[in-house]
């Protein structure tokens, strides 16, 4: 085997309170594709930063070509040959394809840019690598994975040693995966070096040759794909040996059915967010959605409350056929929502807390109708103690409180409202572990008091400990459902995750 | 004047489809003009146009550079009006000479640009503040200088205001035609045959991007605004030799009609797409409406405003209609 | 916490207490108020009354500010309401009748309102950038404005309608009052319903409200409607004044003073928490600015760079770029990038 083109030896990198990489070693080799997985939280985009350097390792050394070398910046990694490409690509939309691969370094002659030079190397360019595109076309008018293609030819065409491939398929079609990935073969047998993030499993094991393993922000391993069973990875992962393969119960169909659900999705979808699905929830029921990042968790909570547009399918919210246009046709009948974001798309950090707190009650009354000092005091007060929101200042502004108790805030905004679903998103990720236990304790009492709830997370045993019953998504899909989870293990959900067919 | 034989990046059809209203719009005025007023379809009254406009055509050349990085400039008219009150009282109080004068007054205008660029660029500030505090500025100096008039008695503007440059028999021109159509020429090769001007509609479709694809985005953005800053100053001396008179009060509201014509001409606001001969066309047309009030006789001025308000309307909202592909959630 | 609003009325306050002693060094009898003809007089009176409208079109621009807007039309829209009382009034065969002065301003007041209404519906139907949306109407309100007066200045001469604008009542003077009693409502509005917690919110998190369930574009709209009203009430107070409509000049800049008001009241740009007390303040910080040139003889034209000065200052005190580059309180290792390390940035806004 010829030499690592890339090679970090014992990288470590913290930020404060967190331990973002641990004394990671990590090598690329020329001609390879490359993936790198783990788990949200396993250090991997930290990795790719301080490749980029975006971030500098505190410990450690990256060596190219067996020469150490310190990045100081996107721009010096570029130069020294490494180029990334996010999901989100980094081109400008307003400017031609061909443009955009030679901006900022057009040729030109006399101070002049000679646009017949470009048009005529983009072209060449763009056919070398399979891309079907007229070079002339304006670049916001191609389909997303035509702009990302167009980004590898510039970064590519810039500099060929090492590419990094942040993401690049999150929201592509099948079709449009397979050019990426047909370019990408072609620039592995060209040489290049090719890093390659990606949550669906399936494309992993389609076009990579090697993978490295992180968790915690530590190395677990570095595998060759071929020789890597998907249960092996996804233990690899998660940190669990799936030793026991546990019988899957079948749908217990006797649990809550009897009551009217009060959500019932028929057929439900979003393109490039979540393929359609079928979901009911009844009063009193938890429901966990599981699945690994990226497999559409997210996105399938969203449309049941109308904060994105389905493009298929229909809702029935307590029986009766709801079009989830808005948030606020959802909130009307009595479904409440806290999203993954809590600070971009949830908490208010102008605002106080005891203001967050009564803002979705006072949004539903309209704003002629002020809840009175004493009854908004009261609401506070009371749902503040309940949830054990610290500091107990009502007044303080919610920007200034933990993220446990933002998440707590948010609840409590909800609760007020008595909602007959809950659809929670990760309400449990990046608090501390006591304010976690209380979440849950509060999921588990809200159910039986007859609230239903959609119980989103990323921690198995969680979803495991307080849901009736569980929807497993995977690659965009939701893939099964189970409905006795007394008897399931995360091993045996890790395992219909790692083996789950995609149809 | 086609726009459809133009080389270089120019090849994006919806981009042009606002520039062709703009085009179409005017030529069918025109048409409209010359058939109720035989006296309208001369070369004189196109002339006439860009003698009239000349100052508004070079400030409006410069706010396109500004409004395709996705800024706008709102001290344009002040630094203008700044630029002729320099010029009247430099030659006129302290009897400089003009090669100094001019070339100072225009270094000035550079000088406001610089100073409003950095700071919206490194400071963060909103465009549109950081440009009304140097309206402010430009417009207190004005009046620092002089709080009245001052006519312009200096024999390179009276000449200048006299030259007439002949084309054709009864056709003639002022050298301020000429000097807005080098303008004109000079933004047009920047924009679209040297980097800056590449960079310039970078910052524009989307400046992160432009700074992750190594593009100098703080050089760019600052040159943006020297560049108004000068087609001000410029735009200011050219109206200073169109009233040989300087005053506070020149050029108010300049800011608006030079954002109105770099619109109608088919630039977005939001930055990034748009080209100077839209510009170029909509201060034509911005012309055009003045002239065709001047020949109906009846209708006041009045209507100018009202009407660019009206075709500033439409062009927003067609761009809105022509943008709205643009998927959101 | 009370201290938080002393905290952020401080500054506006401040500064016009520095402004207001500075008169007197120069100006010794600046303070006296006196009772002629059972009239108020004295400089602090005339800051009062002059300052009306620019009170009242920064109330406006407050509450659109506070939803992440901006109104450029304000201006505009003054120059209209004048205009469109003042041409109602001078057509009607007695000048000083109380019912048609009533119907004029009734008539001007619907107008601007319609006006800001139109604003708040580009802005939230539409979904235009609001400097895009008021543009147009600034723009194109002078020129109604001017085909509402054919051009001209229109004279009236009305005992009614001089009142808004210069006339007194119990001793005060009456724009006086009626700014004190559109703030009065406006903050009442404001502040014992949930409109200004719901404002705030929308201005604060724009995704966050959606998601919250808030009906933002009727509030929107509700706020550019009121921002038009406030100009139509101050487009009076100024025609009033003066027994004229220019709608050449009536308002003219006044855009730009309300906006910067605004800001020197410590309402940030970029929405979200307002004060209207805050707003009040920097607006008499304007009109004091003016008035003190005015006294000290300088032309007051030349406002114009001491009010450049202001907002540089203002602006750049509360650039956070700004703050960062200049006073470097704290070194920071990078730039933050846009996803910074959730609980690194508290920050109290002292």
């Amino acid at each position: 085997m010829p030499g690592a083109v890339l090679e970090m030896i014992g990288v470590s990198k913290g930020f404060p309170g967190v331990r973002a990489l641990a004394d990671v070693d990590f090598r690329l080799f020329p001609g390879e594709i490359h993936a790198l997985m783990g788990e949200n939280g396993a250090g991997k985009s930290t990795l790719i930063k301080v490749l980029t350097g975006v971030h500098s390792a505190d410990a450690g050394e990256v060596r190219l070509g067996g020469e150490r070398v310190t990045v100081t910046g996107p721009q010096h990694a570029q130069s020294l040959g490494i180029s990334t490409v996010y999901q989100e690509v980094n081109l400008c939309p307003n400017l031609t394809v061909a443009e955009n691969v030679f901006i900022g370094r057009e040729p030109s002659k006399a101070g002049a840019i000679r646009w017949r030079e470009i048009r005529r190397r983009a072209a060449e360019l763009l056919t070398r690598f399979g891309v079907d595109v007229d070079p002339g076309a304006r670049l916001g008018t191609c389909s997303l994975a035509i702009q990302q293609l167009v980004a590898i030819v510039r970064a590519v065409d810039i500099s060929a040693k090492v590419l990094i491939l942040d993401e690049p398929t999150s929201s592509l079609d099948r079709d449009e995966v397979e050019q990426l990935f047909t370019v990408m073969r072609r620039l592995r047998d060209d040489g290049v070096a090719i890093l390659f993030v990606s949550h669906f499993l399936d494309q992993v094991y389609e076009v990579s040759d090697r993978m490295t393993v992180l968790r915690n922000g530590a190395l677990v391993g570095e595998y060759e794909t071929a020789r890597l069973s998907r249960i092996d990875l996804v233990g690899h992962m998660t940190g669990r040996t799936l030793s026991t393969l546990e019988q899957l119960h079948v749908r217990d169909e006797t649990a809550r059915v009897q009551a009217e659900p009060v959500l019932k999705a028929d057929g439900v979808g979003r393109r490039g967010a979540i393929a359609p699905f079928d979901l009911e929830i009844h009063p009193g029921e938890v429901v966990g959605l599981a699945g690994l990042l990226g497999s559409g968790r997210t996105e399938a909570a969203r449309l049941m409350f109308g904060a994105d547009l389905a493009d298929s399918g229909t809702v029935a919210l307590g029986g009766a056929s709801v079009p989830l246009r808005s948030p606020n046709a959802a909130i009307q009948h009595g479904v409440a929502f806290c999203p993954e974001n809590r600070k971009s798309e949830g908490l208010i950090e102008d605002l106080t807390v005891g203001e967050n707190i009564v803002l979705a009650l006072q949004a539903a009354n309209g704003w002629l109708r002020p809840l009175s000092q004493a009854r908004r005091q009261e609401l506070v007060g009371r749902y503040m103690t309940a949830l054990r929101i610290t500091p107990a200042d009502p007044d303080m502004p919610a920007r200034n409180l933990s993220g446990g108790n933002q998440q707590k805030v948010l609840l409590a905004r909800w609760l007020i409202t008595q909602p007959k679903l809950l659809i929670l998103d990760e309400p449990t990720r990046g608090i501390d572990v006591g304010a976690k236990a209380e979440i849950q304790k509060l999921v588990v009492s809200l159910a039986e008091d007859g609230v239903a709830v959609l119980f989103v997370s990323a921690e198995l045993e969680e979803v495991l400990r307080i849901s009736h019953k569980i929807e497993i998504l995977r690659d965009r899909r939701l893939i099964a459902e189970i409905g006795d989870t007394g008897s399931v293990t995360p091993e045996g959900i890790l395992e219909i995750i790692a083996n789950g067919t995609t149809s | 004047m086609t726009t459809l034989g133009l080389k270089g990046p120019v090849r994006i059809r919806r981009e042009h489809a606002a520039v062709l209203v703009t085009f179409g719009l005017l030529v069918a005025m025109f048409a409209a003009g010359s058939i109720v007023y035989p006296a309208f379809g001369s070369a004189q009254v196109v002339v006439d146009l860009f003698i009239d406009n000349g100052f508004l055509l070079v400030i409006a050349i410069g706010m396109t550079f500004v409004i395709l990085t996705g800024g706008i400039d709102l001290s344009v008219g002040a630094v203008a009006a700044l630029s002729g009150m320099l010029c009247a009282f430099l030659l006129g109080q302290w009897h400089w000479p003009v090669a100094v004068v001019l070339p100072l007054v225009l270094l000035v205008g550079v000088g406001f640009g610089f100073g409003m660029g950095y700071v919206i660029h490194h400071f963060e500030i909103q465009p549109f503040i950081a440009t009304l505090a140097g309206m402010f500025l430009a417009r207190g100096l004005c009046f620092v200088i002089s709080v009245d008039q001052i006519s312009i008695t200096h024999p390179f503007f009276t000449e200048w205001a006299q030259t007439r440059i002949p084309l054709g028999e009864e056709t003639n021109v002022t050298p301020t035609v000429l000097i807005g159509l080098v303008v004109f020429a000079a933004a047009f090769w920047t924009l679209h045959y040297t980097r800056f001007g590449r960079a310039v509609y970078a910052i524009g479709g989307n400046d992160q991007s432009a700074l992750l694809m190594g593009l100098p985005v703080a050089r760019t953005r600052i040159r943006a605004y020297m560049v108004s800053g000068l087609c001000s100053a410029l735009g200011g001396i050219l109206f200073a030799f169109y009233t040989i008179s300087a005053s506070g009060l020149h050029e108010v509201g300049t800011e608006l009609d030079a954002i109105a014509a770099v619109v109608i001409g088919g630039t977005l606001l939001t930055g990034g797409s748009g080209y100077v001969v839209g510009t170029v066309l909509g201060v034509m047309l911005l012309g055009t409406i003045q002239t065709i009030l001047r020949f109906q006789g009846t209708l006041s001025s009045w209507w100018t405003r009202i009407a660019i308000g009206v075709l500033l309307l439409l062009f927003i909202l067609l761009q809105r209609l022509l943008g709205s592909s643009r998927t959101r959630r | 916490m009370k201290a938080v609003t002393g905290h952020r009325l401080f500054w506006p306050a401040a500064v016009l207490v520095v402004m207001l002693l500075a008169n007197v060094v120069v100006t010794p009898g600046f303070f006296s108020v006196q009772v002629r003809n059972g009239h108020l007089y004295g400089s602090l009176v005339d800051i009062l009354l002059l300052g009306s409208p620019l009170m009242l079109i920064a109330l406006g621009m407050t509450v659109v500010i506070a939803t992440g807007g901006i109104d450029l039309s304000v201006g505009a829209v003054v120059a209209i309401s004048g205009a469109l009382a003042c041409y109602l009034i001078s057509g009607q065969q007695d000048q000083g009748a109380v019912t048609g002065v009533l119907v004029a301003v009734a008539l001007a007041l619907a107008l601007s309102a319609v006006l800001g209404f139109w604003n708040g519906l580009l802005v939230a139907r539409v979904g235009l950038q609001p400097i895009i949306a008021t543009l147009i109407l600034m723009v194109a309100g002078r020129g109604v404005a001017q085909l509402i007066t054919s051009g001209k200045n229109i004279n009236v001469n009305s005992p009614p309608y001089k009142l808004i604008g210069g006339g007194y009542w119990l001793t005060l003077p009456f724009a006086v009052i009626v700014v004190a009693v559109v703030v009065a409502l406006t903050g009442l509005a404001v502040r014992r319903t949930a409109l200004g917690m719901l404002l705030e919110a929308i201005g604060g998190n724009a995704e966050a409200s959606r998601l919250v369930g808030i009906r933002s574009r009727r509030l929107i709209v509700l706020a550019y409607t009121f921002c038009g009203l406030c100009a139509g009430i101050a487009g009076l107070m100024i025609s009033s004044n003066i027994s004229t409509a220019d709608g050449n000049n009536a308002g003219l800049w006044m855009e730009l003073d309300a906006i910067l008001a605004v800001v020197i009241g410590g309402t940030a740009l970029t929405g979200g928490r307002f004060t209207l007390a805050g707003t009040i303040l920097g607006a008499l910080v304007i009109q004091t600015l003016s008035t003190t040139i005015y006294t000290t003889g300088v032309p007051s034209q030349v406002t114009l760079v001491f009010k450049a000065v202001v907002v540089a200052i203002v602006c750049l005190i509360q650039s956070p770029a700004f703050r960062a580059k200049v006073f470097r309180r704290r070194a920071r290792p990078e730039a933050p990038p846009p996803a910074a390390p959730a609980a690194a940035d508290v920050e109290v806004n002292a």
